[in-house]
């Protein structure tokens, strides 16, 4: 199932992130992906706020993981500076994604391999200088029913 | 007597580094085996790279700032190490090395803040008078600190997203301008007109607010360049990248000299990489100098990372007897310890 949302403004992206981030179940997984610029850390920090984490959310390029703590851990990763599938296995990844916590990961596409498990797939794409096309994906049943339950609540 | 020796060790990011301080501010030795050579084809660092050269270089490092320092294990008061912020795998070498030292030799052990490193870094080479304001901004942060004695620092204001360094690393990506950024944006900057685009300064003007944000500045580069494009127009490079570092600097300088006026700062201290940046040095100097106040920063070499920082850092734990204990472990988010404790 897809659903292809559109906002005009940074705020927007980031309450829609964070409608999503309310519909989130623990272990919940989403890949997060667009280019420089798009607003990955916009929506993520959205999720997190709908995870009801209150301290600052930032981009995780330099630390590559930030978790919090919201009713669930929050685990935002960043995969921008990584090159190889095998530094996935450093950072402890797996046992984030297998965990209760939600798991966030930006530039998940760059290892389209490794990702395999189910999960609500997030695309932003450019639309001008603020308005963002984001498409949101999920096969899996769970995701599904998140998407369904955005539609209804928009 | 000799004044008391720490040894400091720095693995959080891409330096493996080791240095001997006597006394918190006498540098011995300060050696930094840089990684920026095997980095720079990646375009940024590449953690497990890190990981494994910090393994395969610490016990060397350590060993030649012994030697340099001329002096023993025996010799030292107490071990410090960076414990975080940073990556996680890299950090846990430096602190697996410092805890193993520690125990094998029966001596304390200090657990240093990478940001409050960063400060004390001015320690090394000024007598710091208090009240101070400091700005880090580096590759991962860029915080405004207020700072009543060498080991009390509060969090005034941060970056809500991007660090400064970051941005200059990723507007160096975009401009294909090569990897680490600042010194790349630097220069290139020279040749450029910092007027010719007028990129966003976030948070400006607003003066109850010490917080930062690079983003919008990151995406208004990314913007005007896809435009430019679009038009078949071939955006200038230099004046890119001019304009960028200026709208950085603007935003830095304004909130420091705010900070330092609202907290009526006898010094302000610069630290982190991006305090290597020459026309940031430049004008936040000559606006701290209209307004009365004096500008500190370390010479180059102690802006980047580097050990002899956590040393200096670790002495004044190690006065006031705050040791770790080795159950110690890496801190990869460490976003609310301002305070030595």
């Amino acid at each position: 199932m897809e659903q292809i949302i559109e906002t005009v403004h940074e705020g927007e992206t980031e309450a829609l992130g964070q409608t999503v981030g309310r519909l989130l179940f623990p272990g919940a997984i989403i890949l997060l992906d667009g280019d420089l610029g798009a607003g990955k850390t916009v929506f993520a920090r959205g999720v997190g706020r709908g995870l009801d984490v209150l301290a600052p959310i930032t981009s995780p390029t330099f630390t590559l993981l930030n978790a919090h703590q919201g009713r669930v851990p929050f685990y935002h990763f960043d995969l921008y500076r990584l090159e190889h599938e095998e530094e996935l296995f450093e950072l402890g990844i797996e046992e984030c994604l297998d965990g209760d916590g939600v798991s966030l990961v930006e530039w998940a596409s760059k290892f389209p391999s490794y990702f395999t498990w189910p999960a609500l797939t997030v695309t932003i794409r450019s639309r001008g200088d603020t308005t963002r096309q984001l498409e949101l994906y999920a096969e899996s049943k769970h995701y599904v029913q998140i998407l369904q339950a955005l539609i209804m609540g928009r | 007597m000799r004044e008391p020796l720490i040894l400091g060790l720095e693995t959080s990011c891409d330096e493996t580094a080791a240095a001997v301080v006597a006394g918190g501010r006498t540098i011995l030795s300060n050696v930094i085996a840089t990684q920026v050579p095997i980095h720079q084809k990646y375009g940024g660092v590449v953690p497990e790279i890190a990981s494994r050269h910090h393994v395969e270089l610490v016990n060397e490092v350590v060993a030649q700032a012994l030697q340099e320092a001329n002096c023993t294990f025996a010799d030292l008061a107490a071990i410090a190490v960076t414990h975080g912020p940073g990556l996680v795998g890299a950090l846990l070498v430096g602190v697996n090395t410092a805890k193993t030292l520690a125990y094998a030799l029966g001596k304390p052990l200090v657990a240093v803040n990478h940001v409050l490193a960063h400060v004390a870094a001015n320690f090394l080479v000024h007598e710091v008078i208090f009240p101070a304001v400091c700005l880090v901004a580096s590759g991962g942060h860029t915080s405004l600190l207020y700072m009543t004695s060498r080991n009390h620092a509060t969090l005034l204001g941060a970056t809500r997203d991007d660090a400064a360094g970051e941005a200059f690393d990723k507007v160096a990506r975009v401009l294909g301008l090569g990897y680490p950024g600042g010194p790349a944006v630097d220069k290139a900057a020279e040749q450029g007109d910092p007027t010719a685009f007028d990129f966003p300064r976030a948070f400006s003007g607003q003066n109850d607010s010490f917080e930062f944000s690079f983003s919008g500045l990151k995406s208004s580069v990314i913007n005007t360049l896809h435009n430019m494009k679009q038009k078949g127009e071939e955006p200038n490079s230099a004046d890119v990248a001019a304009s960028f570092q200026q709208a950085v600097v603007d935003v830095l300088v304004e909130k420091t000299r705010l900070a330092a006026t609202v907290k009526d700062a006898k010094t302000v201290l610069l630290a982190g990489g991006v305090a290597a940046n020459r026309l940031l040095r430049q004008q936040l100097e000559t606006k701290l100098r209209d307004d009365g106040r004096q500008l500190l920063c370390p010479p180059p070499v102690l802006c980047t990372d580097n050990a002899a920082m956590v040393a200096a850092a670790g002495w004044d734990l190690y006065v006031d007897q705050k040791f770790a204990g080795l159950d110690l472990n890496a801190t990869p988010v460490l976003d609310t310890v301002w305070q030595s404790k």
